[in-house]
């Protein structure tokens, strides 16, 4: 999941759609993040590219919204409800995942099986 | 409360006074006066050099005012009225060997090296003396360069004997015990120097009546630049070699386990003894043999209960060593509980030293608030109203000495202390605080802290120390050597160990090269 700078950033995505739970006065989606352009991208333990200042998710609770709706732990999250969260700050991302006024987050994860699988089924690098 | 309770079983010798002028103090278990004269082997109380007075609040309970409070105790009669018991020789023979006032030896080098100066300082202003005295008019005339090199001449001498003045003509502070080889080989060369001089003064001069007078006075300006020269050598032998630091001794005081670290540079084992001794009576808190034991009531305990039955035949051989052998381990099997004792027994010991410490600062803080430095413009506002009495600084310090006495000598008992401070000493140090405006604090520094020994000698005295060493004491230091400083009662084992080599290595450090990175990694649930 390396990227050329300058160039766009090309990724096989899934898309998941997730329920924010009440939780008394807070509305919760179960997982946890880590990342950002502000944070030290070495540290991190779910990428490959250890200069990638993404979000990934590092923590995800068990029988929350989150891991019924599929996200899994070590998920890079390329977009929340249309915002980019490729090239965004840690506070920004959590921001964006916790606007009060919206009941669902519908996110853009990849993984690294996903690339493998569609590698499988198509023979070879998806191309633009 | 006191520990002195517990000694009452001990016997005590006593003698009476050499001199009729005081009763010695007797119920105090301390076996030291001032500073270093104990007698381990006699179970007795070394007594007071006459001229001291002691503090002693058993006998002067109520009236601490009393200027005779030394005087009040009772004597217990031991021995005969005619003899003289063993402490009293032994004291006697101390005094005699720790003091060197006058003694002649101590002056024979000092003097040696002073003649021969002054013969070497006189030696050039003889050889342009002796050509004018005898042969005067057949001399050559010799005008401006003979003027030149008398001025060289006057000034170099000048700073011969300046230099001199200041490096040599000291007061000898240690005699060492064996020659000290630098100074005596400077004082041969010096020696040689000028009488083969004089030698080729003498055959070459004197003897054929030799008219080259300008020659006679670039001889003496040579002599003078040789004496120059050795002043220098003498500079680097005695005084700059050993500056440069090179081993590190270890002085460990073998009574009580003060130890301290001093570098030193490269000396012989006398000197680097004598420079030792210099930092000891500054460094090392004064030995106090009242501190130093476990008390017996913890260490008698373990001896005492076996006894061995023998029930072999009676007539074989008495198994002595066996025996004892036995006894010891039966003794360490024993369950021991003197550590309990000690650690109950050092705790209670602390506190109490706590309690009178805290009682001690309170009066003393108090006694100083009675008292209050008299500025001269208060004269004009109060005189009218009530005059004041003005008192210099002795009565000041003996009117406020009263409310803190017995604070002071509960104090110095509980710390055993008692020895070195008499109360005569005591007003003299509150006097001297109270002239140089110090708080009670300041005036409390000397008898919170055991001080260096040097605060508690009288320096009219020598110190006579005996060096110990394997090897000879004019060899150089080296690197795993041992010597001892003896005095009578203690020792100082002495350590020497190198310093180590210093590999230096030299890094650069762009300024511009110090870059920064936030090592944040945080995790937000959301």
């Amino acid at each position: 999941m390396s990227f050329v700078p300058g160039q766009p950033v090309i990724a096989v995505v899934e898309r998941i759609e997730i329920k924010k739970l009440r939780h008394g006065d807070n509305l919760i989606l179960g997982f946890s993040i880590g990342g950002g352009i502000d944070q030290d991208p070495g540290q991190n333990p779910f990428s490959e590219d250890k200069t990638d200042k993404g979000i990934y998710v590092t923590r995800i609770s068990q029988g929350g919204p989150a891991d019924e709706a599929g996200l899994k732990m070590g998920d890079k999250i390329m977009q929340v409800n249309g915002w980019d969260m490729t090239v965004v700050t840690h506070d920004e991302a959590r921001k964006k995942l916790t606007k009060k006024k919206e009941d669902v987050v519908r996110l853009l994860v990849t993984r690294k099986t996903l690339e493998e699988a569609v590698k499988h089924s198509k023979g070879k690098y998806p191309r633009p | 409360m006191d520990n002195e309770s517990t000694y009452s079983g001990y016997s005590y010798k006593s003698s009476h006074s050499r001199s009729s002028r005081k009763h010695r103090e007797r119920r105090d278990r301390h076996r030291s006066k001032n500073h270093d004269i104990t007698n381990r082997g006699e179970k007795s109380v070394i007594i007071q050099a006459p001229g001291q007075q002691l503090l002693d609040t058993e006998s002067t309970r109520g009236d601490d005012r009393d200027d005779n409070w030394g005087e009040t105790t009772t004597v217990v009669t031991g021995t005969s009225v005619d003899s003289i018991s063993n402490e009293d020789l032994t004291r006697i023979s101390k005094d005699l060997e720790d003091s060197s006032p006058l003694e002649c030896r101590r002056y024979i080098s000092p003097a040696l090296g002073a003649i021969l100066g002054l013969l070497s300082l006189l030696t050039p202003l003889a050889f342009l003396a002796l050509p004018q005295l005898l042969w005067r008019d057949t001399l050559d005339p010799c005008g401006t360069p003979c003027e030149g090199l008398y001025i060289s001449l006057a000034f170099k001498l000048l700073i011969l004997l300046i230099s001199t003045w200041a490096l040599f003509l000291r007061p000898p502070r240690a005699t060492l015990p064996r020659f000290f080889v630098f100074r005596c080989l400077l004082l041969a060369l010096v020696f040689l120097f000028v009488a083969s001089y004089w030698l080729f003064y003498g055959v070459r001069v004197l003897e054929p009546r030799e008219t080259d007078y300008r020659g006679i006075v670039g001889y003496a300006a040579s002599l003078v630049d040789a004496l120059l020269f050795i002043q220098y050598l003498a500079l680097v032998l005695l005084e700059v070699r050993h500056l440069q630091p090179a081993f590190c001794l270890k002085v460990v005081r073998s009574t009580d386990g003060v130890s301290r670290f001093y570098n030193v540079g490269q000396l012989s084992i006398q000197r680097a003894a004598v420079w030792l001794l210099d930092q000891y009576y500054s460094d090392f808190p004064v030995y106090n043999p009242a501190l130093l034991n476990l008390p017996k009531s913890i260490l008698t305990k373990k001896m005492s209960a076996f006894k061995i039955y023998n029930l072999e035949e009676e007539n074989g051989t008495n198994n002595s060593t066996g025996q004892s052998r036995a006894m010891i381990a039966a003794a360490a099997r024993r369950r021991d509980n003197s550590h309990n004792e000690y650690y109950y027994e050092e705790a209670e010991v602390e506190r109490r030293v706590r309690k009178r410490k805290a009682r001690l600062v309170v009066a003393v803080e108090e006694a100083f608030t009675h008292i209050k430095r008299h500025q001269d413009e208060e004269m004009a506002t109060s005189s009218p109203k009530h005059p004041r009495e003005l008192m210099d600084p002795r009565e000041a310090a003996q009117a406020i000495f009263a409310p803190m006495a017995r604070a002071m000598q509960k104090y110095l008992r509980a710390t055993r202390q008692q020895s070195y401070h008499s109360m005569e000493s005591i007003i003299n140090h509150l006097q001297f605080c109270i002239t140089h405006n110090m708080t009670p604090k300041a005036f409390l520094e000397r008898y919170l802290t055991a001080g260096p020994t040097v605060q508690y000698l009288d320096s009219s005295r020598g110190r006579q120390w005996t060096l110990v060493s394997e090897e000879p004491v004019t060899s150089s230091l080296r690197q795993g050597q041992v010597f001892c400083l003896r005095r009578l009662d203690f020792s100082l084992v002495v350590t020497v160990t190198p310093l180590p080599f210093l590999r230096l290595g030299e890094e650069f450090i762009d300024p511009k090269s110090h870059k920064f990175v936030l090592k944040l990694q945080s995790e937000t649930s959301v």
